[in-house]
């Protein structure tokens, strides 16, 4: 039954030559020694050294970095509540209200949810910066937090929390000991997406940013406009290399953390 | 007491952060124009009467009068129709494949879908200009197989900005699909083979009925972002090419007339108000078939 057809085979290997070619291309290209893209001229390392010598890109990933650890955690803590209300809230003022505003930044395209956000802050008389920034990407991200924390919220076993709360626990201590472990992976996970979001964002940003604060991709988009250049494909291996370590390292511990559990679990089946 | 405070500081922060700005959107809307000047006048402080007094359609009529809007409204519709389209043709054989694929393949596999996910979306547009140019990398192989003797002129056209969007949007339409199909009972098909039905035939009638849910989930998470794409038609389409998200853009940031660009993002946000309703509406109904 799980054989798979050779039709099956070609079209996964097609997809995935589709999928990885181009930033193959990119990798391989960025260590080509020729300011033409397309020709190759050898090995070389150069356009790395001109990069990590270039202030402007430097203090650019800088500042992207502090928004998106700082967007991300206040996004992780916001989002986390608003998916525990959203399952275990019941009823209150506003409830559909509520879930729409989670559901909609999902699918609002960037340049409306950018335009409304810059206008916003102007009519409040926000100077735009870093914080402008920040807020802007812990409203979006918050939403894709709630989501992923309360489909694993509604996947838990309820009564673990209502035995803590019969034996005496305080909702915040139920909280605190029982429901964050157990949906802790969805509340990591939940991070790490608001993170890449952030990281990744050219349309908000340069909406909500100001002339203090550019953010790498603004600082990408302004070069790849003028056409290709080896020193973007020499950051794009980098940011690439970044990703692939860190997914590699997060699934294998997310692996060894399943394992863990399954041993757990069997511990205790066995002791019972 | 404590589930007050729960509730209100989410629901605080979107209220701020979410409704309002797009309160603030359709109010200057319907300003006067103002050029780099924030159209503010007159605000709530002058009086309710005053604000609806002043309120001006100018900006809606001089869309209608432009066509260069209706254009765009409509070229959007239809690129981000057919790009939906070709993402379902590519992205249903690999989510179906993966969901045949032996178990423990499957993670695999589906990090293998994730993994572009997580990587610049900008950069996975960019890696495609130096692959589509009139000297690059698929024009040379193209010559080079002897399929073409003359490079074709791929960069900055709608085939780009198609490519484009089936490229980077793939995996937001292998996922729901992928689990529609993981969730899908293999015997069901092996009951219609010995009832009778051909191959083809069990999968037409039982395998794509009963993936409707992820088709659908699938179509909408492509179609709606891709109808405001902003980066894919700014770097891979060409002058031709013609998006609203794009237009949006540059009536902002370089003819800065902000009460006519409020005014096509409230027109927008209309045409996608239905496709981000139905979405919702096959969420909610998967959400209840699921339980």
């Amino acid at each position: 039954m799980n054989r798979l057809s050779s039709f099956n085979v070609v079209s996964l290997t097609l997809g995935f030559v589709f999928l990885y070619v181009p930033m193959l291309i990119l990798v391989i290209y960025s260590f080509n020694a020729s300011q033409l893209v397309t020709v190759w001229a050898g090995f070389s390392t150069k356009w790395y050294g001109e990069l990590l010598s270039n202030d402007a890109f430097l203090d650019a990933a800088w500042v992207t970095l502090r928004v998106a650890v700082i967007s991300s955690t206040i996004a992780t803590v916001l989002g986390t509540m608003a998916a525990y209300v959203l399952v275990r809230g019941g009823r209150f003022m506003g409830r559909t209200l509520f879930s729409g505003m989670i559901y909609a930044p999902l699918v609002m395209p960037e340049v409306i949810t950018g335009l409304s956000l810059l206008l916003l802050f102007i009519g409040l008389g926000l100077d735009r910066g870093v914080l402008t920034i920040v807020l802007a990407h812990t409203t979006f991200s918050m939403c894709f937090v709630s989501v992923l924390v309360s489909s694993r919220l509604v996947s838990f076993d309820r009564s673990l929390e209502e035995a803590a709360l019969d034996l005496g626990a305080s909702p915040w201590d139920a909280f605190r000991l029982i429901t964050l472990p157990i949906i802790a992976p969805a509340v990591i996970s939940g991070w790490l997406l608001a993170f890449t979001l952030s990281l990744d964002d050219l349309v908000i940003a340069s909406f909500t940013s100001g002339p203090s604060a550019t953010t790498l991709p603004m600082k990408i988009w302004s070069s790849v406009r003028l056409g290709v250049s080896p020193e973007i494909n020499a950051l794009s291996t980098i940011l690439i290399g970044l990703v692939t370590v860190g997914v590699i390292a997060a699934s294998l511990a997310s692996k060894q953390a399943a394992l863990r559990a399954r041993r757990d679990e069997q511990t205790a089946a066995r002791a019972a | 007491m404590r589930r007050a405070v729960l509730i209100a500081v989410p629901y605080a922060w979107l209220l701020a952060l979410f409704l309002i700005p797009f309160a603030v959107v359709f109010k200057i809307s319907l300003s006067d124009i103002a050029l780099a000047i924030p159209p503010y006048t007159p605000t709530a402080k002058d009086g309710i009467w005053t604000m609806l007094s002043q309120l001006d359609f100018e900006n809606f009529v001089f869309l209608t009068q432009d066509d260069l809007y209706w254009k765009a409204y409509v070229s959007s519709l239809q690129i981000a129709l057919i790009s939906t389209l070709f993402t379902l043709l590519v992205g249903y054989p690999m989510a179906y494949a993966m969901a045949r694929a032996p178990e423990q393949w499957r993670p695999t596999l589906l990090m293998l879908v994730i993994l572009p996910f997580w990587t610049s979306f900008l950069i996975r547009v960019y890696a495609w200009v130096g692959i589509l140019s009139g000297e690059g990398f698929l024009n040379q192989f193209l010559l080079w197989v002897g399929i073409v003797d003359t490079p074709l002129t791929i960069l900055n056209t709608n085939t780009a900005v198609y490519i484009g969007i089936v490229y980077t949007y793939l995996p937001f339409m292998i996922l729901p699909i992928y689990s529609a199909l993981d969730r899908l009972d293999g015997s069901l098909i092996e009951a219609a083979e010995d009832l009778g039905c051909s191959r083809i035939k069990a999968f037409w009638l039982v395998t794509i009925p009963l993936s409707r849910n992820g088709i659908i989930a699938g179509c909408f998470l492509v179609f709606i972002p891709a109808l405001g794409e902003f980066v894919i038609p700014s770097l891979l389409g060409g002058s031709g090419t013609l998006m609203i998200g794009k237009v949006l853009f540059e009536e902002f940031f370089s003819n800065r007339d902000w009460p006519v660009a409020s005014a096509v993002a409230v027109i927008l946000l209309l045409i996608l108000i239905i496709p981000i309703v139905l979405f919702q509406r096959n969420e909610q109904r998967q959400v209840e078939d699921g339980r």
